[in-house]
């Protein structure tokens, strides 16, 4: 049974039929990803998911209990947690506040302070720079708070929006081993890229969505290998 | 080198233009001539004389402060000229009045005015002497500019206070008449008109000895404080807040009738600051409306203990009638803040405009006469008990709101530092993002809403006692505006900021008074340099203040850096 499971949703922005019928499922322990161009509704599925948008047909479940329809902090506290695109940290509040507004929702103080240690250890740069204003971070520190941050909600499953967005090289190579390696530890991770080539390294699974719509999927070996993929995304000839 | 000389001397006739500029204005206004009869210093310098005089010198010190140049000799004539260029204006006002009807067009523009300008000397000696005084008075500044920074802190706070002292020559001496013992300093302080010569120089001595000492020692001081044990700082900081009660609670007794009653105004804008600065400026919702609970709170006192309205009376105890005030308050709070819940903003900030609105037509409209009083308002509203006491007069009531202050800024400060404040932070800086931190947005906003709430009706009940009626057009616009406009003086969401944004808009232009009808031109102009200088406000919050320093070091860019500022909690090494 899958962990995360959603099945044939319908978004509306107004009129516009944003999502037309997407299913995907995460399993425990998986990274998935979700790859497709600007517009395609990558986004959408994933504030549908999180509650921000309401899909007007469909069912998302967690673990068997359906939660569409519930309001997004119901969705935190039963374990989705997000990292959203354009990372929107926190500006005016220190590294730590950020991180400890993640956990806005928890009350169990040990594991809230052993969350915290964990984030400082995964990403030595933000303990250096605790008390500093998130504003004052850099493009790629800024990322590693806004993963940092979904992390202090505890989630059961990780919703990554983007998060190479705007980065250097070589910061987009680090988040992506941060990725791979926090899921090595066990944290169960859907990816929204625009990156396929990065996203299609670390996912075991993948989904292509064009135009609201899940055009294909397959594992992440078969998909880097396809012929869609490899035009449209992977920019081959 | 000569290139930014000469750069500097253009930017301070530059400057000296605009200072010229406003002096003539001044000048038109009619300010001198209404502020001539009054001396600051008794026979020596007349008020009209001394607004032209702190007008020249602050015109030839921001120009000698804006120099890239640092040499003295160069700040000096940078300093003149720009004196000479004000005064120049001056000159050129008194010549084209000679020759032009200026009259026909400027009320002011009389030959009293140009005797007054030129101290009777008449235009050619008083041209001469306008410029030779323009160049005088500018190198002044410039030397002022030029003493070490401790020093020129210490003249500059001596000088306001000579200015100020002789300003409020009849508050001050009226209030320092209530004790016998002060009645030898009052006549050595004052002269018939004025500071008397030997108490303004004694004024400026002492003033500015003590702030040169001071600025010296401050720090020594504060390291001393710091260097004690603990337990000894607790005791300190507790014998302070002692004391500082104690002041608080003989204020008005020192102070007298007409002061109590500004401190009771002050408490009053105070409490509804206390409000919205939790609306506004812990929450970030932008409520242009915030009147109405305050108009609520006044309502519900006046309508449940007035025997005006024609029917029997409900109560005739202001304290069975505080908590009704205060709950139907919070409930059109709740009432308000549900429909603006998807709202952000501008489009808030209106619909909370029009909120506002509506209660202070419909408190006013002849449909709810019969429970409201219409235009005519409630009247014989009951007076709070405190056993025996009946509390009527400002003296007495100086303590209902200074009891109201502390619980709610005991209330503000708890709250802030809690997990409801931590939300509202949250939400003030991205409400998506709070929402995916797990933070419900329903019942954060209507909490803000809500408490906010409950600080105006407690205000407006208050208020209802004090004046012991209501009328509608006490409720307009403009309380929202000035509650707003002293939350952003003070510096959005800083209690003490607040606090000292309610003394110096509410209390300010209750000093003013000396000045008139031109109170509200220097009210606004010190609003306007205020903005200019300090976006924010007085007494900032510290997160604020690093997040705008750091806008302006950098000019909006972030810089990656270990040497950013960094915002410790208390107790952090």
């Amino acid at each position: 049974m899958a962990m995360l499971q959603v099945n044939d949703i319908h978004s509306y922005y107004g009129h516009i039929h944003a999502l037309k019928g997407i299913s995907l499922t995460v399993d425990k322990g998986e990274i998935v990803t979700l790859i497709g161009a600007n517009g395609a509704g990558k986004t959408t599925t994933l504030k549908t998911i999180s509650g921000t948008m309401h899909p007007r047909h469909g069912a998302i479940t967690l673990d068997g209990e359906h939660i569409e329809g519930l309001p997004p902090h119901a969705i935190v506290m039963r374990g989705i947690g997000q990292s959203p695109e354009g990372r929107k940290i926190f500006g005016a509040l220190t590294v730590q506040e950020n991180l400890e507004m993640g956990a806005y929702a928890r009350t169990d103080k040990p594991a809230i302070a052993r969350d915290l240690d964990f984030v400082f250890t995964l990403f030595p740069r933000l303990a250096e720079r605790k008390f500093q204003l998130g504003g004052t971070l850099s493009g790629g520190e800024q990322q590693m708070l806004a993963m940092g941050r979904a992390l202090m909600t505890h989630p059961r499953v990780l919703m990554l929006d983007e998060p190479s967005m705007g980065l250097a090289p070589v910061l987009v190579e680090a988040i992506f081993e941060t990725i791979q390696k926090l899921n090595q530890e066990g944290t169960t991770i859907l990816l929204i890229e625009q990156n396929a080539a990065k996203a299609l390294q670390v996912a075991k699974r993948g989904y292509v969505i064009e135009t609201g719509q899940i055009v294909l999927q397959d594992t992440a070996e078969n998909l880097r290998k396809s012929e869609l993929v490899r035009k449209a995304y992977l920019g081959e000839m | 080198m000569k290139a930014t000389s000469n750069a500097d001397l253009w930017l301070a006739v530059k400057i000296g233009l605009i200072g010229g500029i406003v002096v003539v204005a001044i000048a038109l206004e009619g300010m001198i001539q209404a502020f001539s009869p009054r001396d600051i210093v008794g026979g020596v310098i007349t008020m009209g004389q001394t607004l032209l005089l702190v007008t020249l010198l602050a015109t030839a010190y921001i120009a000698v402060s804006r120099g890239e140049s640092h040499q003295p000799m160069r700040a000096l004539v940078n300093g003149a000229a720009a004196g000479v260029v004000v005064n120049c204006l001056l000159v050129v006002l008194i010549w084209l009045g000679a020759f032009l009807p200026l009259g026909a067009m400027f009320l002011n523009a009389t030959p009293q005015l140009y005797d007054l300008l030129t101290l009777g000397l008449g235009p050619l000696t008083g041209t001469l002497f306008l410029l030779i005084a323009g160049l005088v008075v500018g190198a002044i500044a410039a030397l002022i500019y030029l003493l070490p920074p401790q020093v020129r802190r210490a003249v500059l706070i001596a000088l306001t206070t000579v200015l100020l002292m002789g300003v409020l020559q009849d508050l001050v001496t009226v209030t320092l008449s209530n004790f016998d013992a002060f009645t030898p300093i009052t006549k050595f302080l004052y002269a018939q008109n004025g500071l008397s010569i030997a108490g303004a120089l004694t004024i400026l001595i002492a003033v500015g000895v003590a702030s040169y000492l001071w600025s010296q020692k401050s720090a020594q001081v504060q390291a001393r404080i710091d260097r004690l044990p603990p337990t000894r700082q607790r005791a300190l900081r507790w014998t302070s807040i002692l004391i500082s009660i104690a002041i608080l609670l003989l204020l008005p007794k020192i102070l007298g009738l007409y002061l109590s009653e500004v401190l009771d105004n002050v408490g009053l804008y105070l409490l509804m600051g206390l409000g919205l600065n939790i609306v506004v400026g812990f929450a970030g919702l932008l409520d242009l409306g915030y009147v109405a609970f305050f108009a609520i709170g006044a309502y519900t006192v006046g309508v449940l203990t007035s025997p005006e309205l024609g029917r029997a009376i409900i109560t005739d105890s202001w304290w069975l009638a505080l908590p009704f005030a205060v709950i139907v308050a919070v409930l059109a709070g709740v009432l308000l803040g549900i429909p603006v819940l998807r709202m952000r903003g501008d489009y808030l900030a209106i619909v909370t405009l029009g909120f506002g609105e509506i209660i202070r037509i419909l408190v006013g409209s002849d449909f709810l006469r019969h429970w409201l009083g219409g235009s005519q308002g409630v009247l014989l509203i009951a007076k709070p008990e405190v056993g025996p006491i009946k509390i009527i007069n400002p003296p007495e009531f100086y303590y209902l709101f200074l009891g109201g202050c502390l619980l709610v800024i005991f209330i503000s400060m708890r709250v802030k530092n809690s997990r409801l404040g931590r939300a509202w932070m949250a939400m003030r800086e991205d409400e998506d993002v709070a929402q995916a931190m797990g933070i419900e947005l329903v019942a954060t906003k209507l909490m803000a809403f809500g408490l906010g709430a409950s600080f105006g009706g407690l205000s407006g009940a208050i208020f209802a006692s004090k004046l012991g009626s209501v009328y509608p057009h006490s409720f307009n616009f403009l309380v929202s505006v000035n509650v707003l406009s002293l939350i952003i003086i003070g510096g959005m969401g800083s209690i003490p900021g607040v606090i000292v944004g309610a003394l110096a808009l509410v209390g300010l232009p209750e000093l003013l008074r000396e000045f008139a009808e031109f109170r509200y031109l220097f009210y606004g102009a010190a609003l306007v340099v205020m903005m200019l200088t300090r976006p924010e406000g007085l007494v900032p919050e510290a997160r604020r203040r690093i997040e705008l320093e750091e806008f302006r070091e950098e000019g909006g860019e972030s810089p990656p850096g270990a040497d950013a500022p960094v915002l410790k909690p208390a107790g952090q090494p």
